[in-house]
């Protein structure tokens, strides 16, 4: 299905996507707010912006120099090319601890890899600990956003969830009662794992120590309750300094949801005494992208999401309607670089107004590059409805008699068209938008009746 | 050709122009710094009290389970820190010295030394973290200059209690760890 397609589903329940809308629009509010608080903000965006360039320009060393120093303080590291080789990464490191039951803390990069359903397939029990991941793994769906994972559902379908798989009181839809229920529930599952997993914010070239940010203390209540931590990162993730982080902290809540910080910012350097931590690094396609010179700076990005609560398309459409892991405006240029064909109609799912560049917090040319791929899918897949079109066209300007034909035809149609054929749903065209009243005549005989 | 290989020569076939790693300027904010942590930590849905208000709230709770590392509270203790974390799940109250705090958003720095076991301010039910007030740093950055060399194998910037909007955007104190958050000025 296209972009369009799922948002048409996405819009059928009008009040729900209106809330959708609304929502987010708050927290990009919110974000505004909290960010001209710091005078320094548009200089803290151009540092983050000029760190993460110079990463990108020295991503092979800075990732040696991290492996180097990660591996003196007693981490593990692996290296993984592919989704196929991180998911078997995991699976071999659990099956040496014996461990069939694991918590996971959110990891965009896990759901990139689609870990949890090759787990599963392999008889390990996966549960997400993020508030909002257990509550669409409940539904086995994938989050809708990469901050609020849950923020397509309201709470009166969480309550009937929570009842099913809860046992909470039938009805009950209060937060704070829901959100206590899950406590319960996934206390138990942290005070049981042997092995837990996290994805990483940070990577530290400096220090080979790595950062994991959350509100929840999910993953934290999981690495260190376990016996073993296995951390999954993405290459690009590295940053040169362990003072950068007091850039990219200062900016990664505020831009995510308003807050000055996350209430949970772990260091990992080197493991408790007795306990293991393993680091596995993936490219799945982050070293391609590096290659395409026009999207290379798509890896700047520190998935705050800042850019899907602002964007206009993502708040009235719903992260699903993406079909990508990643959704939104940076889903929509970073998804084309891993499979153009399924994900062509996504540079299209834009009015490049280019509010997701103005809010990036390291300053990603989003819209450009929405741009930019756009003209790549047009390259590969072009030729077929708007080439019909355009061919009809062709013919029409060609001939002037053809032209005058046509003119006219289209005015009278404008008339006497009913509004059920204009307003077809095969008519996507004709969808939020209104036909022009149409002259009653041609320019040519305004022409002679006026100036001849 | 092992993955680490095959990645780090896709890197390195590509030409890639060289940019400058930028330096950071000391930006600092203005005001007073204990007014402004204190902002801080209450906007982040945790409480500044003094060790007069905190001793009342404590005296008054009627607390079991405490465990406390704090040099300044070591009399509060009813349990000692326990070698296995998940003797930690029923644990009521812990109480740890920061190292210092940031005026800009209310985050205390703590590393393996005032933690004892790492699962401990998370796992815990309340949390109270003691904290001299003339410890506290204006932005991040001054905060990261004092840790510049630090060692820990762990450390963490803590900045309020577990908490969570996952559900409609409401937010909900005490989501999966501590359930509330005590800073104690001395």
């Amino acid at each position: 299905m296209t972009h369009p397609e799922n948002a048409a589903e996405f819009l059928k329940d009008s009040q729900k996507a209106k809330w959708h809308d609304e929502t987010l629009w708050f927290v990009r509010d919110k974000r505004d707010k909290v960010s001209k608080g710091i005078p320094e903000w548009e200089q803290l965006r151009e540092l983050a912006s000029g760190i993460k360039n110079n990463v990108l320009a020295n991503l092979a060393d800075y990732l040696e120099e991290f492996e180097r120093n990660a591996t003196k303080n007693g981490i593990i590291v692996h290296w993984a090319a592919d989704s196929e080789e991180h998911n078997r990464l995991v699976l071999e490191i659990l099956q040496q601890q014996n461990c069939t039951a694991v918590v996971k803390s959110k990891s965009i990069l896990t759901e990139e890899c689609h870990l949890n359903p090759y787990l599963e397939k392999h008889g390990v029990d996966v549960v997400d600990t993020d508030l909002g991941e257990r509550i669409v793994q409940f539904l086995n769906q994938p989050p809708s956003h990469i901050v609020l994972p849950a923020i397509h559902l309201k709470k009166g379908e969480i309550s009937e969830l929570f009842h099913e798989k809860l046992h909470t009181e039938k009805g009950n839809e209060d937060p704070a009662y829901l959100t206590q229920a899950a406590r319960i529930h996934l206390r138990e599952k942290f005070f049981a794992a042997k092995v837990a997993i996290t994805g990483v914010n940070f990577g530290i070239a400096e220090t080979g120590e790595f950062v994991v940010c959350t509100n929840e203390g999910n993953a934290d209540m999981g690495v260190h309750l376990a016996q073993v931590h296995i951390a999954c990162m993405g290459i690009e993730k590295i940053l040169p300094r362990r003072k950068d982080l007091g850039v990219f902290l200062r900016l990664l809540a505020r831009s995510a949801t308003g807050q000055p910080i996350t209430n949970y910012n772990s260091h990992f350097r080197s493991p408790s005494p007795g306990k293991e931590i393993h680091i596995i690094l993936v490219d799945n396609g982050r070293t391609a992208q590096l290659a395409r010179e026009k999207f290379r700076n798509s890896l700047k990005c520190i998935r705050c999401g800042a850019c899907m609560n602002t964007c206009p398309i993502y708040r009235r459409s719903g992260g699903f309607s993406y079909n990508s892991t990643v959704p939104g405006p940076i889903g929509s240029i970073l998804s084309p670089g891993l499979d153009l064909k399924k994900h062509s109609s996504l540079p299209f799912a834009s009015t490049l107004c280019g509010s997701c560049t103005d809010v990036c917090p390291v300053k990603i040319n989003i819209h450009e590059q929405l741009y930019e791929w756009r003209q790549e899918v047009t390259k590969t897949q072009g030729e077929f409805a708007k080439g019909l079109s355009m061919k009809l066209a062709n013919g029409i300007f060609k001939s002037p008699l053809a032209y005058k034909i046509s003119g006219s035809l289209m005015r009278n149609a404008l008339k006497s068209l009913p509004n059920s054929l204009i307003y077809h749903p095969l008519n996507i065209w004709g969808k939020n938008r209104n036909l022009p009243d149409a002259p009653k005549e041609s320019f040519q005989q305004w022409y002679r009746k006026n100036r001849s | 050709m092992s993955s680490r290989e095959k990645i780090l020569s896709a890197i390195r076939s590509l030409t890639l122009e060289p940019k400058a790693l930028p330096d950071i300027p000391n930006f600092s904010g203005s005001g007073d710094l204990v007014e402004r942590f204190t902002q801080s930590i209450s906007s982040n849905k945790g409480e500044v009290l003094s060790k007069s208000e905190f001793e009342e709230w404590f005296s008054s709770s009627g607390f079991s389970k405490v465990i406390s590392l704090s040099v300044h509270f070591s009399e509060l203790a009813t349990l000692s820190l326990p070698e296995d974390p998940h003797a930690l799940e029923t644990l009521e109250v812990a109480i740890l010295d920061g190292q210092f705090g940031v005026a800009e958003n209310g985050a205390i720095w703590l590393e393996d030394t005032q933690l004892g076991l790492r699962a401990l301010p998370f796992a815990t039910e309340h949390l109270v973290i003691v904290l001299d007030r003339n410890r506290l740093e204006d932005t991040m950055h001054q905060g990261y200059d004092k840790i510049a060399g630090a060692q820990s194998g762990f450390g963490l910037f803590l900045a309020g209690p577990s908490k969570t909007a996952d559900i409609e955007q409401s937010l909900v104190i005490g989501a999966q760890g501590a359930k509330s958050l005590r800073v104690v000025l001395v």
